[in-house]
């Protein structure tokens, strides 16, 4: 049976070297270059993927964010997804991962009615910014559908269930869940492909609806900071790494007895 | 790199090839080079990525493009690995005389599969007895009710069993010698046709180059090329479109060897300095860029130039079902363009030979060593003064072109005197 799939992606940013305001303790967006979450190229990757693996699927890419966060939607049809869909709007802003996960199953909900029905969401696992690994799960909750994380293969696909591996510690569980299902998955579950010429083409075409709080009927009171019963309180960058010492010169002999004398000056040894 | 005012297509194109030759191909090139194995992975990376058809027309499941967008690929990704980028090179040396010279039937069998990257292609004409000389070919094609049959050996063939079609080249009538040559598209496995020596190389070790032996091997007649006895004229005209992807070759190889060249000689001190600061070392990486430069100024106006004259053929040929190599014979008045792509060839690998050696003389004793990733575009570089026609054949078309254009200029004088 052909799935429609949904992969859920962010725009977030591509450097490790990320400023923060002390004035307002937020993100110095203007500094920054913003690229796919990382992470995401996998989850990209595994709806392309089932796909091409059951004929006549479709998958579609749905992201929360400002209306730059277009660039992760045609990156991914870039890498192979058909259509992308944009949630963006004043009333999104400061939503936690409780309303994130609300504003996303939202837009999961109007794109089965346009599509029919949609039968997989594909989280990854979490984002590098905001790393909490909890938008996947809350998507799940939302739409009350079975929600299984730190997936590493979907085993098989049948009309009515998936069968996956979830990673744990000392191995891993062979899990069967209905559909429709939210799943998020680990960097071990695929290689990503680079885009393809076809897929640069087709995403620069691409026309991508922006829903705004309205289009979608959301409960506003369950949006944005209003909705957000978490609020990030402080952030703060990490205090610069103090200098190293090198040693200098010398044959390597030399240069280990230095080492040596120095973490024994330590008292490391 | 200058400015050539690459449209925004040509830009996607040479960026695409340019992450997949920086992340898929600059990995693992060193082991295919040792290891003399078909780069399997890499051909489906750049098959996913649909650079196999950038120079097809879109009806064929192509790009659209033409002869320059092939150049920019092999030029990205030779910057990487010019072995590796053969396979798509050597699958274009099969397209292009099935695009030139096939029937609308052959071209709607055979391009979407090399176009897609699905099917590999080569192009077979060297013999034991025939290299430089294609005028001796000595394998034989009787026709025999609906089938030609084949028999005879060809060597040193690129992409050689990882191939899927060969365009080869076969007498139909040997009383008649070089006017009995004719073009044939022949499919893996068909019976008959089996692989003789895989050869060892210098260089371009990631390509496979095998012996095809050719055993009372039944071609279906519809797989003739154009017209029987027309062989050479398929084959000539196919390397005059080919030749610039040999140089395309070259100066991405040569391109490659000085980025790798530049990151060491400004890190590698010695006498107390960076060696990027001698003048003698300064000297040299001077030239290489100028000579890069100058090499692919030229190749990419001849390019440009001969797909401005050739896409509306293609369009034309395609609409009337024709062969594109008549019409562009009534479009062109017969330009040819043997001289100016055998003059991009010639220059481009006499560049990249001396670029390249230029590089290892620069990096020192490192860069004579296997480790260290400058003495394999040497060794890469070689081939592209031989193969496709040696840089002597080269410089035997050029002047017999220019010889031509000027007595026909001179009879062109008399007339109007």
């Amino acid at each position: 049976m052909p799935l429609n799939i949904v992969v859920c992606v962010k725009l977030t940013p591509s450097t490790a070297n990320i400023e923060i305001d002390p004035a307002t303790g937020s993100l110095r967006r203007e500094k920054m270059s913003f690229a796919i979450n990382p992470f995401d190229e996998y989850a990209v990757e595994e709806g392309v993927r089932l796909k091409e693996r059951i004929p006549g699927s479709w998958v579609g890419a749905l992201s929360l964010g400002a209306p730059d966060s277009e660039a992760a939607l045609r990156e991914s049809i870039a890498r192979g997804v058909d259509e992308a869909f944009l949630i963006s709007g004043p009333a999104f802003e400061g939503s936690d991962t409780f309303a994130t996960g609300y504003a996303l199953a939202m837009g999961i909900k109007k794109i089965a009615q346009i599509k029919g029905r949609v039968d997989l969401v594909i989280c990854a696992k979490q984002t590098n910014d905001s790393d909490t690994g909890q938008v996947g799960p809350a998507v799940a909750a939302w739409l009350g559908w079975p929600g299984i994380s730190f997936v590493k293969k979907v085993e098989e696909v049948s009309d009515k269930f998936l069968r996956l591996h979830r990673m744990m510690e000392d191995g891993y569980d062979v899990i069967e869940a209905d559909l429709p299902a939210v799943i998020a998955v680990l960097k071990e579950i695929n290689e990503p492909r680079l885009a393809s010429l076809k897929g640069k083409m087709a995403a620069k075409k691409a026309a991508i609806p922006r829903w705004g709080a309205a289009e979608l009927g959301v409960d506003e009171s369950k949006i944005g900071r209003r909705g957000s019963p978490c609020a990030v309180a402080q952030q703060a960058a990490p205090p610069a790494r103090p200098q190293g010492h090198r040693i200098q010169g010398g044959s390597p002999q030399e240069k280990a007895k230095q080492l040596v004398e120095k973490l024994q000056e330590l008292k490391l040894i | 790199m200058m400015n050539y005012g690459l449209t925004e297509d040509q830009l996607t194109i040479v960026r695409l090839a340019a992450e997949i030759a920086e992340k898929k191909i600059k990995p693992v090139r060193a082991e295919y080079d040792e290891k003399e194995e078909f780069p399997w992975p890499v051909i489906e990376d750049i098959r996913k990525a649909d650079l196999f058809g950038v120079y097809l027309p879109e009806k064929f499941g192509g790009f659209g493009g033409g002869n320059f967008e092939l150049v920019l690929v092999t030029e990205a990704l030779s910057r990487a690995c010019a072995g590796i980028a053969l396979a798509v090179a050597a699958s274009g040396l099969c397209a292009i005389p099935i695009l030139l010279f096939g029937n609308p039937e052959q071209r709607q069998k055979f391009l979407p599969e090399l176009a897609s990257g699905k099917k590999l292609g080569a192009f077979t004409i060297t013999e034991p007895e025939a290299g430089s000389d294609a005028t001796s070919t000595r394998a034989t094609a009787r026709l025999d009710g609906d089938h030609y049959v084949v028999n005879g050996v060809k060597n040193f063939c690129s992409s050689g069993k990882a191939a899927d079609l060969y365009v080869l080249f076969a007498s139909t009538n040997p009383s008649k010698g070089p006017r009995g040559i004719s073009a044939f598209v022949v499919e893996k496995g068909t019976p008959g046709f089996s692989f003789g020596k895989k050869e060892t190389k210098m260089g371009i070790r990631a390509s496979w180059t095998y012996e095809l032996v050719f055993n009372n091997c039944r071609v279906p007649k519809e797989n003739l090329i154009y017209k029987e006895g027309h062989g050479l004229r398929v084959a000539q005209g196919t390397f005059d479109y080919s030749r610039p992807g040999v140089a395309a070759q070259a100066l991405g190889l040569a391109q490659g060897a000085l980025d790798e060249s530049m990151a060491y000689i400004r890190v590698r001190k010695q006498f107390g300095k960076p060696i990027s600061s001698f003048q003698a070392i300064q000297h040299m990486a001077a030239d290489c860029a100028t000579q890069i430069e100058a090499g692919r100024a030229l190749l990419y106006s001849v390019a440009r130039a001969m797909d401005a004259a050739s896409k509306p053929a293609v369009d034309e040929a395609i609409k009337m079902g024709l062969p594109v190599y008549d019409v562009l014979e009534k479009l062109s008045g017969g330009k040819r363009w043997t001289k100016e792509s055998a003059m991009v060839k010639l220059f481009c690998s006499d560049m990249a030979m001396k670029v390249t050696t230029d590089c290892v003389q620069m990096c020192g004793g490192i860069g004579y060593m296997r480790d260290f990733p400058v003495e394999k575009y040497m060794r890469d570089a070689k081939i592209t003064q031989i193969y496709e026609g040696t840089n002597q054949i080269q410089r035997n078309e050029i002047a017999a072109m220019m010889i031509k254009e000027a007595a026909s200029s001179e009879r062109r004088e008399a007339v109007n005197a």
